[in-house]
């Protein structure tokens, strides 16, 4: 492992310091001398288990800065499970999980691994429906998340500006006073990317994008994930769609039982002996 | 910044709702004591205080409706914390009693002479001094909820599980009040109250400044919530209420945020109990009574959850109800009454009144805006109208 990296420079300062327990803090500090890794997320030998169902055996998976990665994998492959454990919604038993080379995600949950600039995007589309458009992305926008921070909370120009931005990007300018109740499941697909974005995270995990979409939402979707990427935004797309993988034309991951079973160009993957047993059936 | 969020938090219903309390607020005193007796415009003193109740329980039912309604805490023991406001007040009310007691002794109260107390417990000590009292009336509702919303909501316990250990607390508290040797006048409560600041608690004019004082601490109750709800913090109350994993995951201390209001809320009770008080004369263990904090959540219910105003208007409308239908041969079936409203509200009016009444006005009014804006030019469905959901 490649090691021995500048130290990381400084968090914008929006990022509020997410780290308060004494013993993380240590850690973090003999990581940063070290700097485990020059990866932007780093997946080592971990493993999971509910009631004695290896849902993640033994997986590992390393995504450099600025990468885009697809993963597929057949149902119950572990794939919803591994981007629990990035999020913090899941330990692990075992195995390493670290972030830019510093941080470990097991000592950390949900809102200190967001704030330290990982996005999710679920399966099934979850926006506040009952809130509009605009207000999601309000939500969704980094800055202050503590109590004082949004109770006296002002609108600014530079926020209006990048949810106008974000709005643009994700075609949704005309319907931004609409309640996201009230969209379309493509646009409800849109508005939580949209959401990612005004989150401005480093790492991005995207979980089936496209399901439910049409060809064109679905092509209009690859396009739009890889102009993320080319913000040097890292990404994770979990998808079943071989199209649309294909399209974004990135190293694929494919996962089985937990682990990987082959990594390579799409073709490679799509030609490995076991994958196509493992997807035809043996 | 408070200009800003003045304008924010004050649509045209929330200055209505403001205007009728106020409007409320002056003229009910103002006809009872200037008004002679036999005007037929003059509100009697017992109504005064009857309504001065229905303000009170209008407080609670907007400290509840912030934190069920915008935020999905749904606490079935709120009376819990209205009921410690009201000890707090009425602990200050028997300290004013001084010698004037049965037994005559300038420090103890009745019931602790009567109890054979030999000194005052050192929880009373302060609660001669309004000040003091005033303040507590804030801050032990306050710590109470503090320290319980800490560790359950820490703990990430949430929906019938919280509402349950609410129901709990209220019952443990009913239980630790009765008992006589707890220092608050067991299963009596405390009662025979002389003076407030002063003034004859009994008389007409204290009566007539203490509605007025209810009236004004809900205007200033909703003007908070109002300012709560309409920030930045109310969306993200709104969005915990609907995903609460999702807020997790875009970086928000979910925790801090319910504690907060919960917090808030309880402080609102805290209030609305002292207010309470002083107007009915009495404090006792059955205010923690967990069927009386049940009866709270139906008052929201029925006004409709989520609206502020609705929570408010629930109070009144329910206990106007109560008031009626328990004074007359109908008296032995008002709780199955209030168990048959609570269900064809949630089977007819889900939304409650004011909900409602939103939904049917919504659409109507939104067609009208459209029509005002299209002449000048407005974007494409920004400002189509909504469909009824």
């Amino acid at each position: 492992m490649t090691h021995l990296e500048e130290p990381v420079a400084a968090k914008p300062a929006h990022h509020a310091p997410a780290i308060v327990d004494p013993v993380v803090a240590a850690r973090e500090a003999e990581a940063r001398q070290k700097r485990i890794t020059s990866a932007l997320l780093y997946l080592d030998g971990v493993h999971v288990s509910f009631d004695g169902f290896h849902a993640i055996n033994n997986l590992s998976l390393v995504l450099a800065p600025g990468e885009m990665r697809a993963i597929i994998g057949p149902n119950g492959a572990g794939k919803t499970t591994m981007m629990d454990i990035i999020t913090g919604k899941t330990r692990p038993d075992e195995g390493d999980v670290y972030f830019d080379g510093i941080h470990d995600l097991t000592l950390l949950d949900e809102t200190q691994i967001a704030t330290l600039g990982i996005g999710r995007k679920f399966q099934k589309p979850t926006v506040f429906e009952s809130q509009t458009v605009w207000d999601n992305l309000l939500l969704a926008l980094n800055v202050d998340h503590r109590v004082r921070g949004t109770l006296f909370w002002r609108n600014t120009r530079e926020q209006t500006e990048r949810i106008g931005k974000v709005l643009e990007t994700i075609r949704l300018t005309d319907s931004r006073h609409r309640l996201a109740g009230n969209l379309s499941h493509g646009q409800k697909q849109w508005l939580e990317i949209g959401m990612l974005l005004a989150q401005d995270p480093k790492l991005l995990l995207v979980d089936e994008p496209v399901a439910g979409m049409t060809d064109v939402e679905t092509h209009q979707t690859a396009e739009l994930l890889k102009e993320i990427n080319r913000d040097h935004k890292t990404v994770v797309v979990v998808e079943h769609d071989m199209t649309f993988v294909r399209e974004l034309g990135v190293k694929v991951t494919c996962l089985h039982e937990g682990t990987v079973l082959a990594e390579g160009t799409i073709d490679q993957v799509s030609t490995n002996d076991r994958v196509v047993e493992v997807y035809l059936g043996r | 910044m408070t200009p800003h969020i003045l304008t924010r938090s004050l649509d045209r219903s929330a200055t209505i709702f403001l205007l009728i309390v106020a409007a409320v607020g002056v003229l009910l005193p103002l006809s009872n004591l200037a008004l002679p007796a036999d005007s037929m415009f003059q509100v009697p003193t017992y109504l005064l205080a009857l309504f001065g109740k229905y303000v009170c329980y209008a407080i609670l039912a907007l400290s509840i409706d912030l934190i069920w309604g915008y935020c999905g805490i749904l606490s079935l023991g709120h009376g819990a914390f209205f009921a410690l406001g009201g000890y707090a007040m009425g602990m200050y009310l028997m300290r004013q009693i001084g010698p004037r007691g049965v037994y005559g002794n300038p420090i103890l109260p009745d019931f602790m002479v009567f109890l054979n107390y030999s000194k005052l417990p050192w929880y009373w000590y302060g609660f001669d001094m309004f000040w003091f009292a005033a303040a507590m009336v804030l801050i032990v509702p306050g710590l109470l909820a503090f320290g319980f919303g800490w560790l359950t909501f820490r703990s990430r316990v949430s929906g019938v599980y919280l509402s349950i250990i609410t129901q709990a607390m209220t019952y443990a508290l009913l239980l630790a009040f009765f008992r006589n040797d707890f220092g608050f006048g067991g299963n009596n409560g405390l009662t025979d109250f002389k003076d407030i600041l002063g003034f004859n608690v009994q008389a007409e004019g204290t009566r007539a400044a203490l509605f007025a004082l209810s009236c004004l601490a809900l205007m200033l109750g909703f003007l908070i919530c109002r300012a709560v709800v309409t920030s930045k913090l109310g969306k993200v109350l709104i969005a915990i209420r609907d995903s609460e994993s999702r807020t997790r995951f875009l970086g928000y201390r979910v925790e801090s945020y319910k504690l907060f209001v919960f917090t808030l809320s309880a402080c609102m009770a805290g209030v609305a109990g002292a207010l309470y008080v002083p107007q009915v004369g009495i404090i006792n263990p059955g205010e923690f009574a967990p069927a009386n904090s049940i009866e709270a959540v139906i008052w929201v219910a029925v006004g409709g959850r989520g609206t502020l105003i609705g929570a408010a208007l629930g109070a009144v409308v329910v206990n106007y109800a109560k008031t009626v239908f328990t004074s007359g041969a109908l008296a032995p079936y008002w709780l199955f009454m209030l168990g048959a409203l609570f269900i064809l509200v949630t089977l007819l009016l889900p939304k409650g009144i004011v909900g409602t009444f939103n939904a049917w006005w919504e659409p109507w009014r939104a067609k009208r805006d459209t029509a005002n804006e299209d002449s000048a030019a407005a974007e494409d469905g920004v400002s189509k109208p909504r469909p009824a959901e």
